[in-house]
C-alpha cells in the first residue's frame, strides 16, 4: 500500500426530503483495500454506495479520486462525461443482481467487450482473446462465449459481471450484495474467486453487504452503519472479535451458528 | 377554408401550411448545421398511414417550390405503389413537375435505395426513414440514448457488430448499416442496403432524412465525411453480385431478384428501374432481356 490514499471522502450526508438516506460519512480509502459497509436493510449502505460511485448526487459533503496521473479530482464537481468514462475505465460496479448490470440480449464474450469497445478497441481478434481470457479467469467455459447471459445460472451471471467490469484493469470496485441470492456452495467459490482477483490484480473495493461471514472474508476494514450513520467502524477482525458499539454487539451476536 | 369555395378542398401550396414549413426547416437547418444529429421536430399528421413515408413527405412539402422537378423511389423502382401515390400527391398540391430520371430530377424522395446514378451538386436527396435511433435495438431508454450521443458513447454500437462476427463469422449487417458523419455522430443511414453506404460519402447532393413517427430529421451536408463502422480485423465491405442484371447486363449495381414462375425460376435485375430503362435504350442486353424491346445496336443471340 503507498502512503496516499485512493478516495477521500469526508462529511457526505444523502437525505431524500426530510429523510436520511446517509448522514455526515467520512473515511479514506487506500489502494489494494477492501472496505466492507455492513449493517441491515435500510441503514444507508446502498445509498453510500450509489453517492460514491456516482450514480446518486449527494446533499452534502465532498468525496476525492486520486486519478491515474496522481491528480486529485472531486467526483461531484467532474462534468457527467468525465464520471462517465471513470465509471467504465478505472472503476467497476458488480450489482446484486446481474441482470442490472449487464446486457441479457447479447453474447458472455460481447458482455466482456464492451468496455474494451468502449474505449476504442477496433480489433475482433484481440476483443475476442481478451475476452475468452477473462471467462477463463472467472471459471466460465470458453464454450460459453457466445451463449447470452440470460442461459447462464445465477453464479455463472455474476462472475460474468465480475469479468465484465474487470477487463478494463479498473483501481476500485463497487460491490453491492455480491453473493445475494446465491446459495451457499455457490457463495463460497464466487467468495474464493473475489478473493484471488482482489489480491492479484491489487484491486480497491468496497463491499455492501449484510452478511458479516462475507465482509470477514473480503475485507480488511469495514464500516457498520445503522439509520444511516456510521457507528463503528475498525479492522474487520476487531470490529467482528470486539465489537464495541451496543449496535455492533447486537449485530455480531445475531449470527446463526449452524 | 372559406363559405364560398367551390373546390371540395383547398389546399395551400405542397399541403403543409406555413408555419409548419417554417418549423420543420428550421429543424433541417439544424440538421445541416450538426451533420448526423438528430433534430426533433413536431410531425404532423398526413394524409397516409406511418411507415408509409410521413417523415420523408414533410420534409420533402418544406423544401419543395414550384420548380423544382421531383423523383420519388420506393426500393429503387418508380413505379411501385409508394413512389406513384408520394409522386401523385405532389404534383396535386404543389402542382410540380415529376420525373422518372434522375438526371432530370432537383428532389428526390427515396425509400431505402441511393440511385445508381451518381448525384450531383444541387440535388436533394430526401429518405423515409422508420426508425432514426441507431442504438434503439441495444438500448431501449431514449434519455439514455440521447446521453450517449451527447458524450459520444459509441462502445454499443460495436458491441452489434461484434455480435454478428461471433454469431456468422462476419460482419452480417446488411441494411441500415451504422456510419459515423463528419467523425462525430453515428447515424442510422435509413434502411438502404450498406451497398449504398459508400455513395453517402462526400457526396454532392445534400442529404436529408425524415421520420414521421418518431418525430426526428437529420442531414448529411454535402461532401460530408460519412464512414461505415467496423473492425480492423473485419473491414467494411458490399454486397457483391454473382452475376449481372437479366435485363441490362450491369455490374455492380444493386439487385433485386424477381420470382418468374411457380417452378423456382428467378432472375436478378437492377432494383433501380431508371438505370436499368436507360441503359437499355441506350443498347444494353441482359440474358433475359425481351429481344422486340431492345433499341438499334448489336442483337447478343439468345442462349
Amino acid at each position: 500500500m503507498t502512503d496516499e490514499p485512493l478516495l477521500r471522502v469526508s462529511a457526505l450526508s444523502k437525505f431524500y426530503g426530510s429523510r436520511v438516506g446517509c448522514e455526515n460519512v467520512t473515511f479514506d480509502l487506500w489502494p489494494g483495500e477492501v472496505l466492507a459497509v455492513v449493517g441491515e436493510s435500510g441503514s444507508g449502505k446502498t445509498t453510500l454506495l450509489n453517492c460514491l460511485s456516482t450514480r446518486l448526487l449527494p446533499s452534502s459533503g465532498t468525496a476525492s479520486y486520486r486519478m491515474r496521473d496522481g491528480q486529485w479530482r472531486e467526483l461531484y464537481r467532474m462534468s457527467e462525461a468525465e464520471r462517465r468514462f471513470l465509471m467504465r475505465t478505472d472503476w467497476g460496479f458488480v450489482h446484486q443482481n446481474p441482470a442490472d448490470g449487464l446486457r441479457m440480449t447479447v453474447s458472455a464474450g460481447a458482455n466482456v467487450g464492451e468496455r474494451l469497445m468502449a474505449v476504442g478497441d477496433r480489433h475482433y481478434g484481440r476483443i475476442r482473446a481478451t475476452a475468452v481470457d477473462w471467462l477463463s479467469r472467472v471459471e466460465i467455459d470458453e464454450d460459453r462465449i457466445d451463449d447470452e447471459p440470460r442461459a447462464f445460472s445465477g453464479g455463472m451471471r455474476q462472475r460474468l459481471q465480475i469479468a465484465r467490469n474487470l477487463v478494463t484493469g479498473p483501481r476500485l470496485v463497487f460491490m453491492d450484495e455480491p453473493t445475494g441470492g446465491l446459495d451457499v456452495s455457490v457463495q463460497a467459490r464466487l467468495l474464493d474467486l473475489l478473493r484471488g482477483l482482489v489480491t492479484d490484480l491489487g484491486l480497491a473495493a468496497i463491499v455492501v453487504t449484510h452478511d458479516l461471514a462475507v465482509a470477514r472474508l473480503l475485507s480488511q476494514r469495514m464500516m457498520v452503519m445503522k439509520d444511516g450513520r456510521v457507528v463503528e467502524s475498525g479492522l474487520t477482525d476487531r470490529v467482528l472479535d470486539d465489537p464495541r458499539a451496543p449496535y455492533t454487539q447486537l449485530l455480531v451476536s445475531s449470527i446463526l451458528q449452524v | 377554408m372559406n363559405a364560398q369555395s367551390t373546390d371540395i378542398a383547398t389546399y395551400n401550396f405542397a399541403y403543409l401550411d406555413e408555419q409548419t414549413k417554417r418549423m420543420i426547416r428550421r429543424a433541417i437547418l439544424k440538421g445541416i448545421a450538426i451533420p448526423g444529429y438528430q433534430v426533433p421536430f413536431a410531425s404532423r399528421e398526413m394524409p397516409m398511414p406511418y411507415g408509409w413515408g410521413t417523415g420523408g413527405v414533410q420534409v420533402t412539402a418544406s423544401i419543395i417550390g414550384p420548380d423544382d422537378v421531383l423523383k420519388v423511389i420506393d426500393q429503387g423502382a418508380d413505379d411501385t405503389t409508394n413512389a406513384v401515390s408520394i409522386r401523385a400527391f405532389f404534383k396535386k398540391v404543389a402542382k410540380v413537375d415529376v420525373t422518372t430520371e434522375t438526371a432530370k430530377a432537383t428532389i428526390i424522395q427515396t425509400r431505402h435505395r441511393i440511385p445508381e446514378q451518381p448525384l450531383t451538386a444541387g440535388q436533394v436527396l430526401v429518405f423515409q426513414v422508420p426508425i432514426p435511433e441507431p442504438l434503439r435495438f441495444l438500448e431501449p431508454r431514449e434519455t439514455e440514448t440521447r446521453k450517449m450521443h451527447a458524450l459520444e458513447e459509441y462502445g454499443l454500437m460495436h458491441v452489434k457488430l461484434y455480435e454478428d462476427i461471433a454469431k456468422h463469422g462476419r460482419i452480417a449487417t446488411t441494411y441500415a448499416y451504422p456510419v459515423k458523419v463528419e467523425g462525430r455522430y453515428v447515424m442510422d443511414p435509413s434502411p438502404t442496403p450498406k451497398f449504398d453506404n459508400p455513395k453517402m460519402h462526400r457526396s454532392p447532393a445534400l442529404q436529408l432524412f425524415g421520420a414521421g413517427r418518431e418525430k426526428r430529421i437529420y442531414a448529411v451536408p454535402p461532401f460530408t465525411e460519412v464512414v461505415s463502422l467496423d473492425f480492423e480485423d473485419h473491414p467494411f465491405e458490399v454486397q457483391t453480385f454473382d452475376q449481372p442484371c437479366a435485363l441490362c447486363g450491369a455490374e455492380n449495381v444493386y439487385l433485386d431478384e424477381v420470382i418468374l414462375d411457380d417452378h423456382g425460376g428467378h432472375m436478378f435485375v437492377c432494383s433501380d428501374t431508371d438505370h436499368c430503362e436507360k441503359r437499355r435504350a441506350d443498347g444494353h442486353h441482359g440474358h433475359l432481356a425481351p429481344e422486340t424491346h431492345s433499341a438499334s445496336g448489336k442483337m447478343e443471340p439468345a442462349e
